[in-house]
């Protein structure tokens, strides 16, 4: 990897999601790619669903980064394929979604049995999982609600998909 | 007009009328977590919409964004399921028409992203994810309320039956669909209508209701012919680009 290609990646992963400030865009897996043509760099990103609010913010706050560590000719492209799956959040950002007091996701994505057993979500505070699933949709369209039976704290979890 | 482009815009305007319905539930749902849920959801279909739409816009080749596609056509311009129109009524019938499109949409898109148009695949790899989750979560309501009180089965009942009629449209393929189907872009009309049939059994049987044939079948959605209640729709969401063109904040 060039050592120009190597520092876009240090760039990108001080970018932080603006609805989960602690987890970067490169943790969370929306950076897909930094390529290179004849002359520029392009910073290829995925969006995590597909009317995720935040996704204009993430491409503007990407472009900035780039813009004052002196990447001002580096391209922003946004591809839709492969979709976005949570599987692509990094070990590191699992650890820091948990820290944050937010269930990384459990499992693997796929088709779930439809009325199936859910899959334990750990309680990301006290670890018990002994838990239960308050709502389906959280305070973002990334996040399940959930409620730990353990220590009586509700928790957000960020979905499987 | 070209088979892609009518594509994009059919499964465009079912995202987006379905969305616009079920954002009006913000701030009158039953429960808090429920007005969270519809929030959700709504966001998730607009934001397909808005895909199609440049989707479309892009191979249309005449400079229309998706803003242009949302905003400034009229009903009979709009190529959605006239199920998706249909009025929220109580929080039955929003539930039981989300189970009804949900469904259909996840076997749809599923088919859709495997298929031959590697742009629509991209976008219905996506929607399918989400389209999934939203029958789950509408599956599970219906099932509750139809395997509830006498009242919330009642209503789930009657619900279902209102709906029902309008449901045979989403089968109804016409030379555009077939076209399609032809080019490995759709599934066709009976295989979808199997595993549709399928998905809902299994909901139905654990609710307690039943599927009332009644004969009726209304359809020309795809044609842009529309219940009364879609004008109504269109009027609020464009008013204020119909009223202020071109302005911008």
């Amino acid at each position: 990897m060039s050592d120009r290609r190597a520092k876009i990646w240090q760039v990108l992963d001080g970018v932080m999601d603006p609805e989960v400030p602690v987890i970067s865009v490169v943790d969370l897996g929306i950076v897909r790619d930094v390529c290179q043509d004849d002359k520029h760099f392009n910073v290829v990103i995925t969006p995590t669903y597909s009317g995720c609010p935040a996704t204009v913010q993430i491409e503007d706050d990407i472009r900035a980064a780039l813009d004052e560590a002196g990447f001002t000719d580096a391209g922003l492209e946004t591809r839709l394929a492969p979709a976005w799956t949570s599987a692509w959040i990094s070990e590191k950002g699992r650890a820091a979604l948990k820290e944050f007091g937010i269930a990384p996701p459990v499992g693997k994505p796929g088709k779930r049995a439809l009325f199936g057993i859910e899959m334990p979500v750990p309680c990301p505070h006290c670890d018990s999982t002994e838990t239960t699933l308050v709502s389906e949709f959280g305070s973002t369209a990334c996040k399940a609600l959930w409620k730990c039976n353990g220590c009586g704290e509700p928790f957000d979890y960020f979905k499987c998909i | 007009m070209d088979a892609v482009i009518a594509t994009a815009l059919r499964f465009g305007d079912n995202a987006m009328v379905l969305g616009q319905r079920l954002g009006r539930w913000v701030s009158r749902s039953p429960t808090i977590e429920l007005d969270v849920g519809f929030a959700n959801q709504a966001l998730d279909l607009i934001g397909q919409a808005n895909l199609f739409y440049e989707l479309a816009g892009r191979l249309e080749g005449k400079g229309r964004s998706a803003d242009d596609l949302a905003f400034l056509r009229g009903a009979d311009e709009y190529y959605n399921v006239q199920l998706v129109e249909q009025p929220n009524g109580d929080f039955a019938q929003t539930v039981m028409r989300q189970v009804l499109y949900a469904a259909y949409a996840d076997i749809v898109f599923d088919f859709m992203a495997k298929g031959s148009n590697d742009d629509l695949a991209a976008i219905a790899a996506k929607g399918q994810k989400e389209m999934a989750y939203h029958f789950r979560h509408a599956g599970e309501w219906v099932i509750r309320l139809g395997d509830g009180t006498e009242e919330s089965h009642a209503r789930s009942q009657k619900a279902l039956d209102f709906l029902w009629p309008w449901s045979h449209e989403l089968f109804a393929y016409d030379a555009v669909d077939e076209k399609m189907v032809r080019q490995d872009v759709l599934p066709d009309a009976e295989t979808i209508k199997k595993q549709w049939m399928e998905s809902l059994g299994e909901v139905f049987e654990r609710a307690g209701l039943i599927i009332n044939e009644d004969g009726w079948q209304p359809g020309g959605g795809r044609e842009g012919v529309h219940s009364e209640h879609l004008s109504y729709l269109l009027t609020e969401m464009q008013v204020l680009p119909r009223t202020y063109p071109g302005t911008q904040w």
